[in-house]
């Protein structure tokens, strides 16, 4: 049988190996995603991004049990820095998961960021959609989490959490730019510790001051993940934020920026790999380079004749 | 984009301490593979769904309390129930030499003893994984 309907029929096996081929762009890639489109749409997407060490896989355990309690089928994606002098990665989240892996319904996939910038694999966003047409309810995207500017996340998820700790020293300020635009959410995790209060008051305040995010005001919630404290408000505010979506018409506004975003993405890929083939086969690109290099044409000049000659 | 080969490093049985297996999860790492690294004390049946999960391509299991006659042979036949028989599974650990035949028997592919270099189980592993 077919991957996709092995896949769709619920096998688990044909899951991870659709994400195998996807994430390596093998040859089945493409057809594998275009099968499985149809298929997509209906997970609620949580992004979970913050600091190392912040608790961010603490916490997705905790609400992956919650929502399984529920009756939700549970997909997670996590997401470890791939080493840029070796290539290879060590992808530790499943250690603070484990309990997770005996439950059938409960998927958790590894991913190395593979050179990727923003917090994400570079396939996460089709990986998410694999897991979305398997027919997982809710699905949990564990960004790196090393300090990047880690804004991705809200290109795949629906509602983002950002999970910060009390007592980094200089707290608003260790919070790197860009991060209090992206959080719907915001945790602060291990309140078992001192600095909670300050930490909450200027986190309240930077929030009233950003001038984005009219429609939906971020809120605080306070967690121990590690005890599952704090978890009941936490899901609350999921699902209140869910809620504000799908009745403000938000969720839509997004998909469709999202969807259009991808599709000139997919876009750009298809027509550069055409053009470089297209250039590459009769050495073509050499003696543009050449004619560069001695200062006979611009740039410009030979992208127009590219172009032109492409479209025509 | 070019394949990595992916290995899930376990320690099943109760021992203790995980020193041997981050050094070797470390040595993978740096020799290119992506390591999913699960921490101790697992069981055959939560390394078997962790390697389905997560479509590794080897499984290397370390053990220091003796039980591996019982668990490696264990985690081999989990996931062979998974069609996952073309993982190559290698262990290591204080493992006795008599014990060798038996587990390469059961389908283990190699044994490292203590001491064998990092960079020979790299090597096993670039030259044993198919496809
Ligand atoms: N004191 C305290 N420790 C926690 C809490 N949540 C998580 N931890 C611990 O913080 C460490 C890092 O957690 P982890 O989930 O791996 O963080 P991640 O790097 O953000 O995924 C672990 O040792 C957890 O046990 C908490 O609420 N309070
Ligand atoms: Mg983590």
């Amino acid at each position: 049988m077919d991957i996709v309907q092995e896949l769709l029929r619920g096998s688990r096996r044909a899951l991870a190996r659709a994400i195998t081929a996807v994430e390596n762009d093998y040859e089945e890639a493409g057809s594998i995603l275009q099968d499985i489109y149809p298929f997509t749409g209906r997970a609620h997407v949580i992004g979970i991004t913050g600091p190392p060490g912040a608790g961010k896989s603490t916490l997705t355990d905790k609400l992956a049990k919650e929502y399984r309690g529920q009756g939700k089928t549970v997909g997670i994606v996590a997401v470890d820095p791939t080493s840029p002098f070796f290539g290879g990665a060590i992808l530790g989240d499943r250690i603070r998961m484990n309990e997770l892996t005996m439950d059938p319904g409960v998927f958790l996939r590894s991913m190395g960021t593979r050179g990727s910038l923003g917090g994400l694999a570079r396939k996460t966003v089709e990986v998410v959609k694999l897991m979305d047409a398997f027919g997982k309810d809710i699905i949990f995207i564990e960004t790196v989490g090393v300090g990047q500017s880690e804004v991705d996340v809200i290109k795949a998820a629906d509602t983002t959490v950002v999970v910060l700790v009390p007592g980094l020293g200089d707290d608003i300020q260790a919070i790197k730019a860009g991060i209090l635009e992206i959080g719907d959410i915001f945790v602060i995790n291990k309140a078992d510790r001192d600095g909670v209060e300050r930490l909450n008051t200027e986190l309240e305040m930077m929030l009233d001051l950003n001038p984005e995010k009219t429609l939906w005001r971020p809120v605080v919630k306070r967690t121990v993940a590690s005890r599952g404290e704090g978890l009941v408000e936490l899901l609350e505010a999921l699902e209140n934020h869910r809620t504000f979506l799908v009745t403000s018409g938000e969720q839509q506004r997004r998909r469709s920026a999202r969807t259009k975003n991808e599709l000139l993405v997919l876009l750009n890929e298809h027509i550069s790999k055409k053009v470089l083939e297209k250039i590459t086969v009769g050495g073509e690109l050499d003696s543009f380079v050449e004619r560069l290099e001695n200062h006979q044409q611009t740039p410009y000049a030979i992208v127009n004749t590219i172009l032109a000659e492409m479209l025509r | 984009m070019e394949k990595r080969i992916r290995v899930l490093v376990a320690k099943p049985g109760l021992d203790g301490h995980d020193r041997g297996a981050k050094v070797v999860a470390r040595a993978l790492r740096d020799a290119g593979f992506e390591v999913i690294y699960t921490g101790l004390r697992q069981t055959p049946e939560q390394i078997a769904e962790a390697a389905l999960e997560e479509d590794v391509n080897v499984v290397a299991l370390s053990l220091l309390s003796g039980a591996h006659n019982t668990l490696f042979p264990k985690v081999v036949e989990l996931l062979k129930e998974r069609e996952m028989q073309h993982v190559l599974i290698v262990g290591g650990g204080v493992i006795p030499d008599s014990d060798i035949p038996g587990l390469k028997q059961a389908g283990v592919a190699e044994i490292f003893t203590p001491g064998t270099p990092t960079a020979a189980i790299v090597e096993f592993i670039k030259v044993h994984v198919t496809q």
